[in-house]
């Protein structure tokens, strides 16, 4: 780890007069330590912000949740307004990580993790993530986790969030502060598609410092399911992952959410493919279409055309749990 | 106790000075910033129970209780850890006699080259004091921060299941005694 300079304000205004271009906030510190000990990321300057006053989960007038940015992975998968009112969040965050992890890593942090692109972790590589305009070797490459969807010709990178994919389905709005106040950011424009510009993964300006995590009332509680594929059973990152969350009156679907974990570079979702879906019976051959729509511009590399298979039958799968119960 | 790390620091970079609690036992340390709590439990405080496996998180060697939570020391800054309370497998025993945990692990042959172990018990601890794991099978996911190479896996599950009886759940705060 390189050498740098510590502090830990008291303050979220303090906090964010800190920050500058060669600065970066620390909470959990699973990911960016990681990042420090390989030599991707050299900060002169780590802003400690465990000390803010970012720790709590509670109900809003609105009758959602506001998570602080601070709470550990582990809290809220297990906070019981979480656990009875958003299970698709809760599950998410457990098949992430290891239980030590989750123990550290911050709801916030969880979405400024970096993407586990073997090139992107290989400080002796070009990576355009890294270093802008150096190429990307993952293309032509060893790309069987790579995208299928919304990549660009500068890079093929996934996200590797199981806790965004669930926030993505939920909805859910991000709150940030910066020097020049405060603003909330809808999920589904938090993260960005690479483009011409993947050494960006979202939209926050440097100075911004995630306050909190909003969910809206709307949990799915009763027909929802995160269902994640992996190359162990467990503590594994996704080679395709489902949030399904469904709203169900009779067997008519009133009311649909469907996103992709580990295909892209943020969580894949699309709304046609989820208005598609209501008013339909829930039914496979529903689900099937919904697939089917989903996946229709999937482009796969050359080692990783089996993700569009696998995130076909996985989608059936976890939309069939979700009209099921979600225990299944 | 104090302690300071025999490395030195580039110039103008200042050490910091903080407090915490090691095995019950108050600890003064003055440290750089970019010290990894594993790297003073073992470099600066002989506390070699912990072990560095991979030192990036992944394989759980380095597995301490940090208020009573598991945590992995190589990827947590000792400066961070300002009046935290840190258990490591050298506080886990009260004098001769070993905690329910240790006990277990002994009896079910649950190691084999014994270097993932201290990583191993001290997750067990946190495991039994997250009061989440009901089945064998809930052990097994829970345990997956934790890599053995020996594959002792079976006999670890089967100690764990048999001492979490009488491992009672706390939340937090304990110092694992």
């Amino acid at each position: 780890m390189n050498p740098f300079h510590y502090s830990k304000p008291a303050s979220v205004q303090d906090a964010v007069h800190l920050a500058g271009p060669a600065s970066r906030f620390i909470a959990g510190g699973t990911n960016l330590l990681d990042l420090m000990k390989e030599n991707l990321t050299r900060p002169e300057h780590l802003i400690d912000i465990t000390g803010l006053p970012l720790h709590d989960v509670r109900e809003t007038a609105s009758g959602g949740v506001m998570i602080g940015a601070l709470v550990s992975n582990a809290d809220l998968a297990w906070h019981p307004l979480i656990e009875q009112r958003y299970p698709l969040l809760s599950q998410a965050i457990l098949a992430g990580a290891s239980p030590q992890l989750r123990n550290m890593a911050s709801t916030g942090g969880n979405l400024l993790q970096r993407t586990r692109c073997y090139y992107f972790y290989d400080a002796s590589v070009p990576c355009n993530k890294r270093e802008p305009g150096s190429g990307c070797p993952a293309r032509t490459g060893l790309n069987r986790i790579h995208a299928i969807l919304g990549a660009s010709a500068q890079c093929v990178a996934t996200h590797p969030s199981d806790m965004c994919v669930a926030l993505a389905a939920l909805e859910a709005v991000v709150h940030v502060q910066g020097r020049n106040g405060a603003r909330t950011i809808e999920f589904a424009d938090f993260h960005r598609l690479p483009g011409d510009a993947p050494e960006r993964d979202n939209q926050l300006a440097e100075d911004e410092l995630i306050l909190a995590i909003e969910l809206p009332a709307a949990g799915f509680a009763e027909h929802s399911h995160y269902l994640k594929i992996r190359d162990r059973a467990s503590y594994a990152f996704a080679l395709v992952s489902v949030a399904a969350a469904l709203d169900i009156t009779g067997s008519i679907i009133r009311q649909a959410r469907l996103v992709l974990g580990g295909v892209a570079h943020k969580p894949w979702r699309d709304g046609t493919v989820e208005s598609g879906l209501v008013g339909k019976a829930a039914s496979r051959e529903t689900f099937s279409a919904a697939a089917d729509a989903l996946l229709q511009n999937a482009e796969p590399l050359e080692h990783n055309a089996f993700k569009v298979t696998l995130a076909r039958r996985a989608i059936i799968r976890a939309l069939s749990n979700a009209a099921q119960g979600g225990h299944v | 106790m104090n302690a300071t790390l025999p490395d030195a620091a580039p110039p103008s970079f200042a050490r910091h000075s903080l407090a915490m609690k090691i095995n019950g036992q108050p600890y003064r340390l003055e440290i750089l910033p970019w010290t990894t709590l594993l790297d003073v439990l073992r470099e600066q405080l002989d506390l070699i129970g912990t072990k560095k496996g991979c030192d990036h998180g992944q394989c759980g060697a380095c597995t301490v209780l940090r208020d009573g939570k598991r945590v992995n020391a190589c990827l947590t800054l000792a400066v961070m850890c300002e009046g935290a309370e840190l258990t490591t497998i050298e506080g886990l025993a009260s004098g001769d006699e070993l905690h329910p945990m240790q006990q277990a692990f002994i009896k079910h042959d649950a190691f084999q080259c014994g270097y993932c172990t201290p990583g191993q018990i001290c997750s067990a601890v946190g495991l039994a004091n997250e009061g989440r794991a009901q089945t064998a099978a809930d052990i097994q996911e829970l345990m997956s921060g934790n890599l053995c190479r020996c594959g002792a896996y079976s006999n670890i599950r089967d100690a764990i299941e048999e001492a979490l009886p009488a491992c009672h759940p706390r939340n937090a705060q304990g110092d694992g005694q």
